[in-house]
């Protein structure tokens, strides 16, 4: 199968014959299909943030050179064939650890929230946790039989849990929450027994009011706004109520290129970083905001097939939980957009700006190709 | 140890992974669904109330004010205009350093060291993008010093402001009234979106009673703006349209004659055109400056205005009530020609004072020794007391009062500016209303003996008593007093006049009995033993008059003065009636100075003075 639009191939140890792209692909570790529903993506992001950073050259420069690093992040970790990257995964999560520690003993203070470290260039430690927690699960699982058994279970529970608190109290609750997301996917793909799962639903919601307790005011504010965004209109309820204006004005066509009023206006607050998504709406309406979805749909089905195709348990745990994962990302920012879910602050992936959450989404993507392309090397 | 070791099944595990797999993408699937369902309910099925709330976010209507018309005089003379006056407007965002401006302002003397903190705090609560005023109505030479610095004040403009200005200053306050800022009270009658961006509206006089036509249509420009309320662009502008120009029926020349003649007293002076109510002059002293109370006066000084004793605020020919004295002679006579009490040749003898029937108590003549035998007409020319006290007698206050409301006395005349006093004419039936005590309410006959004279309870305007007057003029026609000449559209230039408007006539037909008055009125000035002969002389035309003196019972209460001026303000009150040209009148004039003492000598010199000025001015 071959698409001549492209001139990549879905399969191509199948075919003797490969056009040139082929073979630098092939050469580079890389996978066409993926690559291309992620340039895609990339591309809507770069005129919907020219639109949103009112038509600053400069700043969508920035944005090319942060996706240009995060590439070579990806194509770096397409290198590493998919047993190293399982040999390397508890090693990376004890790094990950460490870094956590070491943001909570001497992290930025001054601002309340304790999310950086500043080693030459400011970086977020729980970014690392975003593939660890993953990868140290995955690199578990592997070699026992499944569905994994209940003292596996409490293992995992302390992988997870340990370096989610320790974002949780950052306090940076939507990535603490994203990363506990991303070890139960491991889980779930395991084949832990639906009963289990029941259970664990359960549980889940009867920690709720837990959480309540635990949570900040200004978290608690959040979700006290999803529920009546008009109670706060100019205070929590601002970015919800003007990100629904901003969308529904679209209509179904959208109000064309830099012609969004409630973004051009800036009346749309975030709106080249959360709150892109809204820009998406308003200027290239319902058919560019659905473009945009089977775009990511593309890309989490490529990755599901990777994992499908993948020759061992690793592979395919860690491919099937990466693109299921972010799959989450994508429904957790549109549907807070939308005001279907608190605000979390989870930035829409590989279209807002900023250049830490591309790197490790690139990242991923990179472990997803090698899987992908070092097929034959791995024994079963 | 019996551990049973599980193996691991590759098959199985894969079955168990693909399963997994499955649900998943039923799981992204339906998530997904429930992402596109959203966006569908936002964008189709909410659009039409989400694109309201954009449009509402963006879009604001700003008001472009009228500009207002201006007043006229009869001939054309500006009474009132809108002249710029420049200010110094700062925009803070374009300032690269305020503190050095601010510095190099007062350093250049356009500002004050003591203006800063209240400039500081404004810059400080206003958007950077607002203008602020940094100084108002700058002089010529601000004007010019700042203009050769101007370069090296970026972020500084000098913006043109129009301003209400009032050429004549206060020779025509009363009447024109002035503008200011609108009030609570005002914008409960004014239409909130015709004054959106009106900041003055007319506060009293014409300014006030023709806001409608003066203040033209308010036009807007709908703009978009950002979040910030900065005006990014403008979608549509509908032009303002200028107010109406007001043209009065007042002659500027009898106006300044008056308002000149009427210098340093308390006093008024009405004229009005008898063929058709048109008010020529309509002078108050002491007034106030318009120019001043319109650029907005400190409160101080507002309210050293209304605490002045000598009450320049207060629109004496409008309001100011005051016994008519013997100015009121002519029309008690044409009273008692019309009910047949006297003829014009019979003699009522004076022996200088006059006694009812059975009492003693004696009513003095204004002259001690007495006239003699006098007829009607020298009763009149030399103002003889005994005479009319004998006529009201045989008249009776009943016909006497109501044939002097045929005057339009004791009632409203219907001046288009508001305000006005009614003054009074007792009656019995009004005296049992007035008092409360039994003894209070019965009409002796005394009070009809001195009301033939003007005197008692008889109460006037300065504008009643020109209307009354002009009416004597005319014969008995009487017009409702106007000043409202017409209205001019500034667009095209075109004027519309007002019509005279005229009122019941006085119910007496016979001309005799009118040139019997008229003739009296006429010895007045020209007569030889007329009380104003002195100001008749080498006049150039023909005159008729009557003066007046009137006592003043009491002082205004609660008010603190001292000696002398209690001494000055007890004297009589002076007032003089006049029209001319005797042949066919043109203008008829009341004066009033208060304490002015003698009619003849103090106001019939400013009612001739006003004739004169506009008699000579026109044919």
């Amino acid at each position: 199968m071959s698409t001549p639009s492209l001139g990549i191939s879905l399969e191509p140890r199948s075919r003797v014959e490969q056009g040139v792209s082929a073979r630098i692909l092939r050469f580079l570790h890389l996978d066409g299909w993926l690559l291309a529903g992620i340039g895609g993506v990339l591309l809507l992001s770069l005129l919907a943030l020219y639109s949103a950073e009112g038509q600053q050259l400069n700043e969508l420069f920035d944005q090319v050179a942060r996706m240009l690093v995060a590439f070579g992040a990806l194509l770096f970790m397409a290198q590493i064939s998919p047993v190293w990257l399982r040999r390397g995964s508890p090693a990376i999560y004890a790094l990950g650890l460490v870094l956590l520690i070491l943001v909570l003993v001497t992290g930025d203070i001054g601002k309340g929230a304790q999310r950086w470290l500043d080693i030459g260039i400011r970086f977020q430690p729980s970014e690392i946790m975003k593939l660890g927690v993953p990868m140290t699960m995955c690199w578990l699982l592997h070699e026992r039989p499944l569905p994994p058994s209940f003292g596996m279970l409490l293992l995992a529970a302390i992988v997870i849990f340990v370096p989610a608190g320790m974002i949780g109290i950052q306090p940076d609750l939507g990535t603490a929450i994203l990363i506990v997301l991303s070890g139960a996917v491991v889980i779930f793909l395991a084949g832990l027994g639906w009963r289990y799962i029941a259970g664990l639903a359960a549980l889940a919601g009867a920690a709720m009011p837990a959480l309540w307790l635990v949570m900040h005011d200004y978290q608690r504010k959040r979700v006290l706004t999803l529920l009546d965004p008009e109670s706060d209109p100019l205070g929590a309820g601002y970015h919800i109520i003007q990100s629904k204006i901003a969308i529904g004005s679209g209509g179904i066509f959208g109000k064309g290129w830099l012609n969004g009023t409630q973004g051009q206006l800036e009346f749309l607050p975030e709106r080249h970083t959360d709150f892109i998504f809204a820009v998406i709406g308003e200027e290239f309406g319902l058919l560019g905001a659905l473009a945009l979805l089977l775009l990511y749909l593309f890309i989490v089905g490529r990755g599901l097939y990777i994992a499908a195709a993948a020759p061992d348990t690793f592979s395919r745990l860690l491919a099937g939980s990466l693109s299921i994962t972010f799959f989450f990302y994508v429904f957790v920012n549109t549907a807070m957009v939308m005001g279907m879910i608190p605000v979390v602050g989870v930035p829409l992936p590989l279209v807002s700006a900023g250049g830490t959450s591309m790197v490790t989404l690139m990242a991923g993507f990179g472990i997803l190709m090698s899987i992908q392309t070092h097929r034959k090397l791995v024994a079963r | 140890m019996a551990r049973t070791l599980r193996i691991k099944d590759h098959w199985r595990e894969q079955q168990l992974f693909n399963g997994r797999l499955l649900a998943a993408i039923v799981i992204v699937l339906g998530l997904t669904g429930v992402v596109v369902a959203r966006l569908v309910q936002l964008q189709v099925g909410q659009y039409d109330y989400f694109s309201a709330q954009s449009s509402g976010n963006r879009i604001r209507v700003q008001p472009i004010p009228p500009i207002r018309g201006l007043i006229l005089d009869r001939n054309g003379k500006v009474l009132a205009e809108n002249t710029p006056s420049y200010q110094l407007e700062m925009t803070p965002e374009q300032v690269p350093d305020m503190a050095d401006t601010l510095r190099r302002l007062v350093a250049s003397s356009i500002l004050q060291e003591g203006d800063l903190p209240e400039l500081k705090e404004q810059i400080g609560s206003r958007r950077s993008f607002d203008t602020v005023v940094v100084a108002e109505r700058l002089t010529d030479e601000e004007l010019a010093a700042f203009a050769v610095q101007r370069p090296h004040f970026p972020g500084l403009e000098i913006r043109a402001r129009l301003g209400r200005s009032y050429p004549f200053g206060t020779a025509a306050a009363h009447v024109l009234g002035y503008v200011g800022g609108i009030s609570a009270d005002d914008k409960k009658v004014l239409d909130p979106a015709e004054y959106a961006g009106t900041t003055h509206v007319g506060k009293i006089s014409v300014e006030r009673s023709f806001e409608a036509d003066l203040h033209g249509t308010s036009g807007h420009e709908d703009v978009v703006v950002n979040v910030h309320g900065r005006k990014m662009q403008v979608l549509d502008r509908a032009r303002s349209l200028p107010g109406r120009d007001v043209i009065l029926t007042i002659d500027m020349n009898a106006q300044l004659a008056a308002d000149t003649a009427l210098q340093g007293r308390r006093g008024a002076a009405v004229a009005i055109d008898p063929r058709n109510g048109e008010v020529l002059a309509f002078a108050s002293t002491p007034a106030f400056d318009p120019n001043a109370i319109s650029a907005g006066l400190s409160r101080r000084a507002y309210i050293a205005l209304q605490e002045d004793i000598d009450r320049p605020l207060f629109n004496r020919a409008l309001r100011g009530q005051y016994p008519p004295g013997s100015t009121i002679k002519p029309m008690v006579a044409l009273a008692a020609l019309h009910y047949g009490v006297v003829t014009p040749e019979r003699r009522v003898g004076c022996a200088g004072a006059y006694s009812l029937p059975g009492s003693r108590h004696r009513y003095r003549d204004w002259k001690p020794e007495g006239h003699g035998p006098v007829n009607l007409y020298a009763a009149l020319e030399q103002s003889c007391d005994v005479y009319f006290y004998s006529v009201a007698r045989e008249l009776g206050i009943e016909r006497m009062g109501g044939f002097l409301e045929t005057f339009g006395l004791g009632n409203l005349t219907g001046l288009d500016i508001g305000g006005e006093q009614k003054g009074l004419v007792p009656s019995p039936a009004w005296k049992k209303k007035a008092f409360r005590r039994p003894a209070d309410q019965v009409w002796f006959p005394g009070e009809t003996v001195i009301a033939g004279i003007g005197q008692g309870y008889l109460l006037v305007t300065p504008l009643q008593l020109a209307h009354a007057t002009a009416t004597v003029a005319a014969r008995g026609q009487r017009f409702q007093p106007t000043l409202l000449k017409g209205s001019r559209d500034p667009a095209t230039g075109t004027i519309e006049y007002e019509a005279p408007r005229p009122l019941p006539p006085v119910p007496e037909q016979d001309p005799a009995r009118w040139d019997a008055i008229i003739e009296g009125m006429h010895g007045v000035m020209h007569g030889p033993r007329g009380t104003a002969r002195a100001v008749g002389l080498n006049a150039p035309f023909q005159m008729a008059g009557k003066s007046g003196t009137a006592q003043v019972f009491t002082v205004g209460q609660n008010e603190k003065y001292n000696a002398k001026d209690v001494e000055e303000r007890r004297r009589d009150h002076a007032l003089f009636v006049a029209f001319a040209p005797l042949e066919a009148p043109r203008i008829a004039v009341a004066v009033i100075i208060e304490n002015g003492e003698s009619g003849s000598k103090a106001a019939a010199p400013i009612a001739r003075a006003v004739m004169e000025a506009y008699l000579q001015g026109t044919t």
